[in-house]
């Protein structure tokens, strides 16, 4: 079954690769192909309009004033499982296309023992056996994975109501609904905040599809060492010898 | 009740801030009774309601009971069910009861409506749908403990009796009432109806030896503002869809008012948390940072 996954998700990359670009200048590295970049903004496409349209039901009292934009109540409550079956179907894909650098190491177990000090600051480099992915993504990555199953199996009850599956099911999916979705917001926060001005250099991984080396030493110095042969730590030195100007050696 | 009287709204469903109008004038709660004891099962009253709503035909299912349909429809609020027990001694009982919308006190249907405005209470005592509110999501019918909402896919909206709200609003009573032949359903303010009920059940203690007998009103949902008078009050169930004590999901109430609020609180946490973390603690740079950055700082590290 592997097989078949990885012969589809190749299949997938060549043919995005084919239509897209992604330009890597010098100093830069590939991190995600066009493939990768389309599912994930599609995803994020689809988890905003499931989010936002599902916001006025949720609490209306508060929200309501977004049930307009997506065309007033009745039509909100028609797209909100459309735009959720639109988020779980891309996702879906990129679980398969990201199901082998999300699988969970010693060294991720490790990273989320030092996470204080990442969090804190007090750590401006990651440890160095830190992969393509480190743990607090694959944390995130697999909570997503979680809540997918979670949204399908009550959205599909709370859509089909209790006429099919009856009064109690839908009362408890209904509250199951709301935590996943309770979950995932909060952690999309995080997500957006370190994708962007939390962590500069990131954003443009899943734009322009490149990241520069600097960037990939410091955040995944083990990705680093495996796709430049170089060593992290001393590429992250000679950079801050030759950038204080006075550099005492030329190695 | 006087001859105008405009609908006071005391709830409504999804709504921020008061209900417009209420207090405004005085009212009494209204209330509908059925006797189970004098219902000779006619269905006049199933005919009335449909008439008076002007709903389309729908074709009856016959399915070895004088029941008219298994269920009340979208399209048929009303519904005489028929039940048999069987007593201890081994003799037979026919029951018979109208079902409708009860029109609770505290209705669950109202609780679970996401939709603003689209489920209203009166102040009188009647539960409302207001369909060009209405949503589709039929939350309301996992939030009513007697499965009383029915969604038209057709409209994508949902349906049950108004307790003839436009009827009552002008004075006069429900249609089902109106056409009942042997007095079994009567209307008036709740206190009335509550003591023709008690009353009624009494005699049916005292003189025809039922010593079970009493009134449907149950008060887990803060009463109905339709009662029954039973031949059997300790067991209410066997009437077919009468809880003993109906409640509303944990869902509409507690979670809903409560910890969806702090809940979608906490999730916003997640913004105020990287929005602290931004200006505390800073943004991790790749490394090492430009030169000036140290000079400006002042200190290297
Ligand atoms: C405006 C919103 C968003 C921005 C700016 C953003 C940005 C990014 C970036 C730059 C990456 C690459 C990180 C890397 O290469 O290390 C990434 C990865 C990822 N994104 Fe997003 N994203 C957004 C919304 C979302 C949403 C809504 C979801 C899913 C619900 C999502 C799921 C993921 C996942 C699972 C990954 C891989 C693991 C990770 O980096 O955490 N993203 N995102």
């Amino acid at each position: 079954m592997g097989t078949a996954i990885e012969r589809f998700d190749e299949k997938a990359r060549r043919t995005f690769d084919s239509i897209g670009r992604t330009e890597v200048y010098k100093g830069e590295l590939l991190r995600h192909p066009v493939y990768t970049r389309v599912l994930h903004w599609m995803v994020a496409l689809f988890f905003f309009l499931a989010l936002f349209s599902g916001f006025g039901i949720y609490l209306p009292w508060l929200f309501r004033w977004f049930t307009p934009v997506f065309g007033g109540g009745p039509l909100s409550r028609q797209m909100h499982p459309w735009f959720g079956v639109g988020f779980v179907f891309f996702f879906f894909l990129q679980v398969l296309n990201w199901l082998a650098p999300m699988a969970w190491t010693t060294a991720d177990t490790k990273w989320m023992r030092g996470i204080g000090k990442i969090v804190g600051g007090k750590e401006k480099l990651d440890p160095p056996d830190t992969g393509f992915f480190n743990a607090g993504q694959k944390v995130q990555f697999w909570e997503i994975v979680g809540g997918c199953l979670a949204y399908l199996i009550t959205g599909i009850i709370l859509w089909a109501g209790a006429r099919s599956f009856g009064a109690t099911a839908v009362a408890i999916s209904y509250v199951l609904h709301d935590l996943s979705a309770l979950v995932m917001l909060g952690g999309i926060f995080i997500h957006i905040y370190l994708s962007t001005i939390g962590e500069p250099g990131t954003f443009q991984a899943m734009t322009r599809g490149a990241v520069s080396e600097a960037w990939a030493w410091t955040f995944h110095p083990a990705w680093y060492k495996k796709v430049t042969g170089r060593d992290p730590r001393q590429a992250y030195e000679k950079a801050r010898q030759q950038q204080s100007g006075t550099a005492p050696k030329q190695s | 009740m006087s001859d105008r009287k405009t609908l006071q709204t005391e709830k409504i469903s999804g709504h921020s801030g008061a209900s417009p109008g209420f207090g405004m004038q005085r009212d009494f709660e209204v209330c509908k009774l059925v006797d189970t004891t004098t219902c000779i099962g006619c269905k006049a009253c199933e005919v009335a309601c449909v008439e008076w709503n002007d709903m389309p035909f729908g074709a009856t299912t016959f399915d070895n009971t004088y029941q008219t349909m298994p269920e009340t429809r979208w399209n048929f609020w009303n519904l005489i069910k028929f039940n048999e027990h069987q007593r201890e001694d081994g003799t037979i009982q026919w029951l018979m009861r109208k079902d409708q919308c009860m029109h609770c006190a505290d209705p669950g249907c109202l609780a679970a409506c996401p939709a603003d405005g689209a489920i209203v209470k009166y102040t009188n005592g009647i539960v409302d749908f207001n369909q060009e509110n209405c949503i589709g999501c039929e939350f309301c019918v996992s939030g009513c403990p007697f499965n009383i909402p029915r969604f038209n896919p057709g409209t994508k909206k949902v349906y049950k009796c108004t307790l003839c709200s436009d009827r009552v609003g002008q004075g006069l009573e429900p249609a089902c009432i109106k056409a009942c032949p042997t007095g079994c359903l009567k209307f008036g303010s709740k206190d009335d109806m509550k003591f023709i009920a008690n009353e009624r059940a009494r005699q049916l203690k005292e003189n025809f030896g039922m010593e079970k007998a009493g009134v449907y009103d149950p008060q887990s949902i803060g009463g109905t503002h339709v009662i029954y008078v039973l031949h059997d009050a300790t067991d209410p169930e066997r009437y077919g869809g009468l809880p003993k004590n109906p409640t509303i999901p944990w869902s509409y109430t507690v979670w809903k008012w409560l910890f969806k609020p702090v809940l979608g609180t906490f999730a916003l946490f997640g913004a105020v948390g990287v929005l602290l973390h931004y200006v505390a603690v800073g943004p991790r740079r790749p490394q090492p940072e430009p030169p000036e950055k140290e000079a400006a700082n002042g200190n290297g590290d």
